[in-house]
């Protein structure tokens, strides 16, 4: 009951961003004055509809996980936003290892084996992208300077970087 | 024989040495990614395919190896559903009905072989009905004008969000979400940024690919930390494997019957493969009766499901190749494949590009043979393939699918992107949000709003023209019939739950 309310209320809020900002979309005489926000608006409205009805036609909840598992999968969005932005600075290499042996070990918490499935997945993957595949400058392997490390950790701080 | 001709020219283009044997890497590759749970046709192909634009490969050779993936990605899904009780998606939950029991029972190679068998039945039907049946469609859709598009697009959502959801309000607020998504970036008539919120990553809009590896691969590695992995192990012996004659002949009036169901499910925009795989299931139970046994593990209940999802699979290529509407989540993907190609699929391409549409339709063909002769005789090598613990598999498909979409543009923005449709999957699924209406939206939000452009600027404005031509006005009957009959008939199409342990 819970969930879809919040769910509803979250996608409402958004359906009404959404058309505000439909209103405020620009036109030049190329596009006509009115279609450019026609089907943003129509999209908006059956959005909103649609929200008001989890609102008040709320199904039974799912099993959520346990808080344990809450923190363990917000963990996981981090880790992975890192990889995100560490793989341009730093290459394929050494991101991968700590991503895929940090993912393994919330998958199967124990630690050896989890420390190995990073190594090898990283370097199997390496050698599979770059030797058979041939995607050798994705995979490449860099060294960086302390700045553009800073640059890339910047992104993930709002406000701060993200350019 | 037009047929003859234009499929002399398919087999042209496909049986090169080179494509077949991008064909058999294709059906090898697609079928391990079927078998392996957490890893189904719709993300195993949604993977691959930033992959394969990255390497190169011309659009025949591309799109030879990613149907092949595609139809392997069929097969495979039943090995899953029949030793592990796990469907690798939604068509295959039929097949768990009396796969898993069939094999329970010790008769593990037997049910493998026959759904082998029946897949290939269905499939080998399908591309012969879509052969005969696309190009004459094709020419009706030169009948159609924007105010058709609108409402074709409007009964794809309306369809898929009646059947693929519990809750029609929910199916509808997926659609707008992808929809919403799509219209976001440099708007194609004013030159101007929309709703971009002034960041320079969104002008070009949100590709479909990061949103398509997303929601389906990236959600999955949540619900693996959830599960902990668990229940991903074989609770199943497979013995000898040996093809089990008498079970084939006696199925094959229900290969066949199911086969048409399923086909002429897989046609109708939107609707897809589920529902060819549950009418085809439930018909062969209610002409079998009680004394059939479905549910118990009759070879019957195996090839039902089989023979129907896989001719669906097959039916659903006909609206997405003579329309552009894709029927299913799985051709959904196909689609982001052929528009990542440059290819777009609508009735020119059966004249403009016939050797596209006819090398497709050969290389099914060639896929379905050789994965019927790969899926007999190495079964077990694809069972050992499922040993593959699931903490080494999903911090593995999770790295390829950041190699991948890192690859469409080198960009971090990309990858976050890609990072926060994950965690959107994980809700929306969690909430029983359907996401293919989502990567639906995304697809064919363009595409749909300029439809709906073109024809307020040939009626100067006037809605009444949306509703103009006979043809129109028959797909918004469709689309609204399709949207609400579910919720009448929801007790009528209840799905069968799966047996547990």
């Amino acid at each position: 009951m819970a969930a879809d309310r919040i769910f509803g209320l979250v996608a409402l809020i958004t359906a009404v961003a959404y058309l505000a900002a439909a209103t405020q979309i620009q036109t030049n005489m190329f596009s006509g004055e009115f279609l450019p926000k026609l089907f943003p608006y129509m999209i908006g409205t059956i959005a909103a509809i649609c929200s008001l009805f989890m609102v008040f036609k709320p199904d039974p909840d799912p099993d959520w996980p346990v808080a344990g598992t809450w923190v363990n999968m917000a963990l996981a969005v981090v880790v992975l936003a890192v990889y995100a932005v560490m793989l341009t600075p730093l290459g394929f290499i050494l991101p991968t290892i700590f991503a895929a042996g940090i993912l393994s070990y919330q998958i199967s918490p124990r630690l050896v084996p989890a420390a190995l499935s990073g190594l090898g997945l990283s370097l199997g993957l390496f050698v599979l992208f770059k030797y058979a595949l041939g995607l050798g400058n994705i995979v490449a392997y860099r060294v960086p300077t302390p700045a553009k490390l800073w640059d890339a950790i910047s992104i993930l701080i709002p406000f701060v970087g993200g350019h | 024989m037009d047929i003859l001709a234009n499929l002399a020219i398919g087999f042209g283009v496909a049986l090169s040495p080179y494509t077949l044997f991008l064909a058999i890497c294709g059906c090898f590759l697609g079928t391990i990614i079927g078998a392996l749970p957490g890893l189904g046709p719709s993300n195993g192909v949604a993977i691959l395919i930033p992959i394969t634009f990255t390497l190169g490969l011309d659009a025949t050779s591309a799109l030879v190896l990613m149907t092949s993936v595609y139809y392997g990605a069929m097969y495979g899904g039943r090995i899953s559903s029949i030793l592990l009780n796990i469907p690798g998606d939604e068509p295959a939950l039929m097949t768990t009905l009396d796969g898993y029991p069939m094999a329970k029972q010790g008769r593990a190679g037997d049910a493998l072989v026959l759904s082998g068998v029946a897949s290939f039945v269905g499939a080998f039907l399908a591309t012969i009905g879509l052969m005969l049946l696309a190009p004459s469609l094709a020419r009706v859709a030169f009948l159609f004008g924007p105010a058709e598009y609108f409402a074709l697009y409007l009964l794809a959502f309306c369809t898929l969000g009646g059947m693929a959801s519990n809750n029609q309000a929910k199916a509808a607020l997926a659609a707008c979400i992808g929809l919403g998504i799509a219209t976001i970036g440099v708007d194609s008539s004013s030159g101007l940024p929309r709703l971009t919120g002034g960041n320079l990553h969104l002008y070009d809009g949100i590709d479909f690919l990061v949103a398509i590896v997303g929601l389906f691969a990236i959600a999955e590695i949540f619900f693996f930390i959830e599960s902990h992995g668990k229940g991903s192990s074989i609770g199943v012996k497979l013995d000898k494997v040996r093809i089990p004659w008498k079970d084939i002949m006696s199925t094959k009036w229900t290969m066949l019957r199911a086969s048409g169901v399923g086909f002429i499910a897989g046609i109708l925009p939107g609707a897809g493969a589920s529902l060819g795989s549950f009418l085809a299931y439930m018909s062969e139970k209610s002409i079998a009766g009680d004394k059939g046994g479905f549910g118990t593990g009759v070879p019957k209940g195996v090839a039902a499901p089989e023979a129907g999802n896989n001719a669906a699979a097959g039916g659903a290529l006909v609206p997405m190749l003579t329309l552009g509407v894709p029927g299913s989540g799985t051709t959904a993907v196909l689609l982001a494949l052929l528009m990542t190609l440059n290819i777009t699929p609508g009735p020119t391409l059966f004249t403009d590009r016939p050797e596209v549409v006819w090398g497709l339709i050969a290389s099914l063909l060639i896929a379905n043979v050789v994965l019927l002769l790969m899926n007999v005789p190495m079964v077990k090598i694809f069972v050992k393939v499922l040993m593959v613990p699931a903490w080494v598999l999903l911090p593995g498909v999770t790295m390829i699918s950041f190699v991948g979409i890192y690859s469409l543009s080198g960009s971090y923005f990309d990858l976050l992107l890609m990072v926060g449709f994950g965690v959107l999957g994980y809700f929306l699924r969690k909430l029983d949000i359907p996401t293919v209406p989502v990567i639906l939206g995304i697809l064919l939000g363009g595409n749909m709003e300029n439809a709906l452009r073109r024809a307020m600027t040939l009626s100067d404005g006037d809605v009444t023209y949306l509703f103009s031509s006979p043809i129109a006005i028959g797909l918004w009957i469709a689309a609204v019939a399709g949207f609400i009959a579910p919720m009448f008939l929801r007790g009528l199409l209840k799905k069968p739950q799966a047996i547990t342990d």
